[in-house]
């Protein structure tokens, strides 16, 4: 390109650039803006109404010597380990038993992503009734005969959060599959048939070859899942709305009641900012190793 | 564009909403009044406040107080007020106040000479900060009754207890009977309260009154409080197998027989009459536990927001007097299974239990309940301590009690 038409760089594709204003203001505003305004109010003691009235780390403390925010931690912990593994591991293995060529395979890919047109709260409320042991499982079973058979995960605080996962991993893995087996379909038929050739296995096959290819669906379906986990709360709410007691409580939820059952913004926010920092922590190494490096190659 | 539209869509929902036949001023009031006695004592209102040529427009939010307020205070803080708006007088609106968002009523009250009326007057200054009167109160609500199923005590072959501890003694057998001793729903307030009702019945006024007023922290470690816990660990064994999570939900199953009693505020008597139960007959209620007999003068009140419309801000006044009025007064309460804000009022239609409550009431023998005393912060704090302490019987009373403590140390 000649030097004179260098400054005009910036007035290149002029509309592109305009039609992106308002999405860049809103990021900026919106996003942005929100969050630092939501960081600075965590400093405060706003109670009902947001309010300058600055009172240094103490929202903090008190955030971290509550037994409820640390059993929301906790819980998130478990929640997030569980569906993470199960919804790739199982999502994978549906997508790779569906990638064989069978016989009514559109019929099973929706049975399958079916549950997914679902929200969370209906999910929840499904499953809360699946899991009643009164009218769900238990009492179905118990009617045929084993009445001594117990299976009540919302009722029992130590794994209540188990039976929470049970309903995120139905809901969420159909789109996982789907992700999955949109990634196995953009897989050469060489590379199948090379293998084929070598006579190597195939379930060598796809863990040498054909999931190291995936790698950029499997980033993908790693992000959505984790912040699928991180802003769980309505699944919690619609099952057990964070009981027996607090003991499937998670931090979104206690983000909410503080803010606004409690009145108490600044001890929301503080949570909140914690839950930032949680996910800027997981985020950041994994940017700078995924967009930083490349650029150095 | 398409953000354009939508906004215009909206607008012409709201528009279509708002238009009606608008005759009369329309005034939208919210309110969490949904269960069957509740529903009923509502239209009463509605009935008195439609009979002065206005139009009450019904905003009820399905889901108790505390999912209701969040809605109501949003929308006043984001510029939408409705009309008028229940919550319980005492602190939950104070800032809104403080902030201007709320319609002082002094002139109001005076011309209905209000501080004669309103009785016992604490409600009234509930109602006052700053020397301005900003609410109505509608009704008192005290949390400090146990309600018995006569029913299931004689299918438990034991007589109906006269106090609580007669009726921890009688946990065995109802339980033996296939019977809930106690019914305690999930929602955490309801565990919440069932402490505080201990507190002031187990415990005594003052015990009360120095946790909850003086907030003393070292008393509530204390073995005064002690003897609570200890009370309140008898509740939480007999309430274990409640598998139900809605306050009326547990009412119920006192209604039918299948639990022996429950813990409950006043509210739950409209249930029992809308199950067309009597007292004495077929349930049995004890204010304060039967062992001190007091009455929390907690309630709804209903507080009007600073609207920019003169019609509105003057059916604003007219719903005002209504509330207050004799009449509405009785016909209201006696839905509601509440006592009437005026001691001028006739209540000969009155039950058994609420003439119990009026008779403590004229005595005077009242205190100011936790909404008057505690920050919505202390309280969310305390109910999700004793949400946990009622679901988990492996945390010990001592655990809780210190927890408890530290909560009142740093109450507000």
């Amino acid at each position: 390109m000649s030097k004179s038409e260098r400054p005009s760089r910036l007035f290149r594709n002029l509309n592109a650039k305009v039609a992106s204003i308002p999405m860049i203001l809103t990021a900026l505003v919106v996003f942005v803006g929100g969050t630092a305004w939501t960081v600075l109010y965590s400093f405060t003691n706003s109670k009902l109404l947001p309010r300058l009235n600055f009172v240094g780390l103490d929202q903090y403390y008190r955030l971290w010597a509550t037994p409820r925010w640390l059993i929301s931690i906790e819980n998130l912990l478990i929640y997030g380990v569980i569906s993470l593994v199960f919804s790739l591991v199982i999502g994978f293995i549906l997508a790779a038993l569906l990638d064989q060529k069978i016989r009514f395979e559109d019929t099973f890919r929706t049975i399958f992503l079916y549950p997914f047109a679902l929200s969370f709260i209906v999910t929840g409320l499904v499953w809360q009734w699946l899991l009643n042991p009164d009218f769900g499982i238990q009492g179905v079973i118990r009617n045929l005969g084993w009445t001594s058979f117990a299976f009540d995960p919302l009722y029992n605080s130590s794994i209540v959060i188990y039976g929470i996962s049970i309903a995120a991993l139905w809901q969420g893995t159909g789109l996982i599959m789907c992700l999955m087996l949109a990634g196995l379909r953009g897989i050469d038929e060489d590379i199948w048939k090379a293998a084929r050739v070598d006579g190597i296995p195939m379930w060598k096959t796809y863990l040498f070859i054909i999931i190291p290819m995936m790698r950029p669906v499997f980033i993908t379906t790693l992000v959505i899942i984790a912040s699928g986990i991180v802003k769980v709360y309505d699944l919690v709410v619609a099952q057990t709305s964070g009981g027996p007691g607090i003991a499937s409580e998670v931090p979104a939820k206690y983000v909410y009641d503080y803010m606004f059952f409690a009145q108490n913004l600044g001890q929301g926010f503080a949570a909140s900012t914690m839950m930032l920092l949680s996910v800027m922590i997981v985020i950041v190494p994994w940017a700078y190793l995924e967009f930083g490096g490349r650029k150095r190659v | 564009m398409r953000y354009k539209l939508l906004t215009a869509a909206l607008a012409a929902t709201a528009a279509l909403q708002f238009a009606g036949p608008a005759a009369a001023t329309d005034l939208e009031v919210t309110h969490w009044w949904t269960s069957g006695g509740e529903a009923a004592a509502v239209a009463e209102l509605a009935k008195a406040f439609d009979a002065t040529g206005n139009h009450w427009v019904d905003g009820a939010i399905a889901g108790s107080g505390g999912t209701a307020r969040p809605i109501m205070i949003s929308r006043i803080t984001g510029g939408d007020p409705m009309g008028a708006t229940q919550f319980n007088h005492g602190r939950q609106a104070e800032e809104l106040v403080q902030a201007g968002l709320m319609r002082d009523l002094t002139d109001v009250a005076t011309k209905g000479k209000w501080t004669e009326v309103v009785r016992p007057k604490s409600l009234l200054d509930s109602c006052t900060i700053g020397g301005k009167i900003y609410c109505v109160p509608v009704n008192i609500h005290s949390w400090q009754w146990l309600w018995l199923s006569n029913e299931a005590f004689q299918k438990a072959g034991v007589p109906v207890p006269k106090d609580w501890n007669e009726y921890v003694a009688a946990a065995p057998a109802l339980e033996k009977a296939g019977i809930v001793p106690l019914a305690v729903g999930g929602q955490a307030w309801q565990s919440s309260g069932a402490f505080d009702v201990l507190l002031a019945a187990v415990g005594g006024t003052d015990t009360f009154l120095k946790v909850y007023k003086d907030k003393d922290a070292k008393f509530a470690a204390g073995p005064e409080v002690a003897k609570v816990f200890k009370a309140a660990d008898d509740a939480r064994k007999m309430a274990k197998n409640t598998n139900v999570q809605d306050w009326n939900q547990a009412t119920n199953m006192v209604i039918t027989g299948k639990a022996g009693g429950q813990i409950m505020g006043d509210w739950a008597q409209g249930e029992f009459q809308v199950a067309g139960k009597t007292a004495g007959k077929d349930y049995t209620c004890l204010p304060g536990l039967g062992l001190n007999e007091v009455i929390a003068t907690g309630g709804d009140a209903f507080y009007f927001p600073v609207l920019k419309d003169a019609d509105k801000s003057k059916a604003q006044e007219v719903l005002a007097e209504t509330l207050l009025d004799p009449k509405t007064q009785v016909a209201f309460n006696l839905k509601k299974g509440s006592l009437p804000v005026r001691g001028d009022v006739d209540l000969n239609a009155a039950n058994d239990c609420m003439k119990k409550g009026l008779a403590i009431l004229a005595k005077g023998a009242v205190i100011p309940w936790t909404d008057q005393l505690l920050s919505q912060d202390s309280q969310k704090q305390k109910e999700d301590l004793f949400s946990e302490f009622f679901a988990k019987p492996e945390m010990t009373v001592e655990e809780a009690q210190k927890r408890f403590a530290d909560i009142i140390a740093t109450a507000d």
